[in-house]
């Protein structure tokens, strides 16, 4: 067990807490620096969308996991950044400005979609942002002019400067985006709106009386989180390379959101432990459909089954995420004898009524 | 005529969107959970009829009985291997786990029944009367009979039977309903079941007009926009909640461009929501602090 001496008031807002911890997060640096060297094409390109899919998901964590506001439409905000960021790259933009203003729009959007739903709670912003998302899809397909309908748009190569194309150089985007994100939304998380957020999650009562203005603080996080998801999104465009409406479903939305779910709400350490999770599950999908006799293998829709059943036994099991389990394991070692189980064990509770807001 | 023909077929696929968002404003009511999975539950329901009536060729109303009894013995297994062990955690969560669910769902009917649209067997189908000029199918006549005699059944259930009022006493306040005497958990438990029957019922009425196949649960989404059109926890919300989607999709997709079909029942959602928050019939108020 560690205790940690605080000295300085800088202390407690420092990114990391302990030497331990800086020694761990610069060996985690070295080694995804040099991945590149060690792993080939196919690995390289699978780490890259672990990344992309991880600074989806720090929007999504911001907004479900920080400001406790649910959406089932984030695969909206992926597709706008991507369709922003291709269309603006078909039309001549170097690829940053394109970037940059893809974040932009979706921040945009984001911001427009917060406004109804600032009035909702629950389930109503949850279905308010699903409604929001279908709308998009259909755009997607009937704004032929711009997104190319049905027959989908290609995505020019990344280039800029150099050529970005490659698995090394797009890896290294990649990390680089996800980096700045990473650092961006603890700094924020840090600051007082950050603090906001967290204050208006768990009691809207409590923070109003503190002085938070519950709409601005609920529409920045919204166009925050969009933000970020736009993001991604551009750089998701680039790692499917053509983009077309079927693509930005419900089901992705759902897929992002088992990502912070799975990977444990309320914790960045969950958003990259999710992305890892999601980024991985195909491939172990592929693994299973290999190892089980052909009739249970060609099972239509077994993809999205396994997703549910996995989604559903954490929820039951494990409600708080591999980042719970993993915080579990490490006080079990810390404590080794003494520990307890009751540490962690689910108290009783009553539900508390949405009916009386 | 044409707008008649259009109403009656709006009001036909209204009646199902109404009776699924019954089944999700039952369960939320009584339970504060969210049902995502109700859509797929009622094709659950359409594939144990198609197994009853088309595979094992049982007459139409032995098969019916069959069907509703086994989705009530599903709804009561569901709650209490998947729901029960989430009481008392966030309705988010509760949300997702209806979510998950739905996909299981989804994969286990494709697995045991295949995944190409099936029709069911029923006496009435292909029927149709002619009245001035507007064609009547029966089977629209039928969804719209069955709605009327399942919501006339719902009422007299919640008004003069002792588990109706108990199911309505668990819905006000779980606590005090625990306070005396009803046994909270099992009502919870037959609240379910009763969902579940509720949305088989839509799944056999919708068959002949629909084809039935595991992705047929998708209409779901569109009965959840219509129970919250109808504010989210009333029953007779609910109903009027799904005619009016129904009809506004009927109308959207022949006067408005391709594609407003789809979306007229979320854009019907968002204004209501942005309008009236609480929906036609409000049930929430506002905390006094």
């Amino acid at each position: 067990m560690r205790f940690v001496r605080k000295t300085d008031y800088a202390q407690d807002v420092d990114l990391f807490q302990h030497n331990g911890q800086r020694f761990w997060y610069g060996l985690l640096a070295l080694v995804v620096l040099l991945a590149p060297l060690a792993l080939d094409r196919f690995y390289l390109g699978e780490l890259a969308l672990v990344y992309i899919y991880a600074i989806a998901g720090i929007g999504l964590m911001l907004l479900v996991g920080y400001t406790g506001q649910v959406s089932l439409g984030h695969a909206a905000f992926l597709a706008i950044g991507a369709y922003t960021h291709a269309y603006l790259l078909n039309h001549g933009w170097p690829l940053p400005l394109a970037l940059v203003a893809a974040t932009g729009l979706t921040a945009v959007v984001g911001g427009i979609v917060a406004i109804p739903a600032l009035r909702m709670t629950g389930i109503y912003l949850a279905v308010a942002t699903l409604a929001f998302a279908v709308i998009v899809e259909q755009v997607l397909t009937h704004w032929v002019s711009v997104t190319g309908g049905f027959r989908g748009m290609a995505v020019p190569k990344a280039e800029f400067l150099v050529d970005l194309s490659g698995a090394g150089a797009f890896y290294y985007l990649c990390l680089g985006s996800l980096v700045v994100s990473l650092l961006a939304a603890l700094n924020w998380l840090r600051s007082p709106t950050g603090r906001a957020l967290v204050a208006v999650r768990d009691s809207e009562t409590s923070a109003q009386s503190m002085g938070i203005h519950l709409a601005y603080t609920k529409g920045l996080a919204f166009a925050i989180s969009a933000a970020f998801t736009g993001l991604a999104g551009g750089l998701f465009a680039h790692k499917i390379t053509y983009l077309a409406p079927d693509g930005f479903t419900l089901i992705m939305s759902i897929q992002l959101l088992l990502m912070v779910v799975v990977g444990g709400l309320g914790s960045m350490h969950g958003v990259i432990f999710g992305a890892i999770f999601i980024g991985l599950l195909p491939q172990g999908i592929a693994i299973f459909r290999d190892s089980v006799p052909p009739t249970i293998a060609q099972i239509p829709g077994l993809e999205p089954g396994i997703f549910g059943l996995i989604l559903v036994l954490f929820l039951i099991y494990e409600p708080l995420g591999i980042y719970g389990r993993w915080c579990k394991i490490r006080l079990f070692f810390e404590e080794f004898p003494l520990y307890r189980k009751a540490t962690y064990k689910k108290q009783k509770s009553y539900l508390r009524t949405e009916r009386l807001r | 005529m044409e707008v008649i023909q259009l109403l009656i077929s709006g009001i036909s696929q209204g009646c199902v969107y109404g009776l699924i968002a019954l089944g999700f404003v039952l369960i939320y009511k009584a339970t504060e959970m969210v049902n995502f999975a109700q859509g797929d539950m009622m094709m659950i329901g359409a594939f144990v009829a198609v197994t009853f009536i088309n595979i094992l060729e049982w007459p139409f109303v032995w098969g019916l009985l069959a069907t509703i009894g086994v989705m009530a013995v599903f709804g009561i297994l569901l709650e209490r291997l998947l729901l029960r062990p989430m009481i008392g955690e966030p309705h988010f969560a509760v949300l997702m786990l209806t979510i998950g669910l739905g996909f299981i769902l989804r994969a286990v009917a494709g697995a045991i029944w295949g995944n190409e649209p099936r029709v069911l067997h029923a006496p009435y189908v292909g029927e149709v009367w002619r009245v001035g000029g507007v064609i009547i199918g029966a089977d629209n006549v039928a969804i719209v009979l069955g709605t009327l005699f399942l919501c006339g059944l719902l009422f007299l259930f919640f008004r003069f039977t002792r588990l109706g009022i108990a199911m309505q006493a668990a819905s006000q306040n779980q606590l005090a309903a625990y306070y005396v005497g009803i046994p909270v958990k099992r009502i919870f438990s037959l609240v379910w079941a009763l969902s579940a029957v509720i949305a088989a019922c839509a799944g056999v009425l919708t068959a002949p007009v629909s084809l039935i196949d595991p992705l047929m649960g998708f209409v779901g989404i569109k009965a959840f926009a219509a129970a919250i059109v109808g504010g989210f926890g009333s029953l007779p919300g609910a109903i009027l909640g799904g005619l009016l989607v129904g009809i506004v999709e009927q109308f959207a997709g022949l006067y408005l461009p391709p594609g407003f079909s789809e979306v007229s029942a979320y854009v019907l959602l968002l204004v209501m929501l942005m309008v009236r928050p609480a929906g036609l019939f409000a049930t929430m108020q506002q905390k006094k602090v």
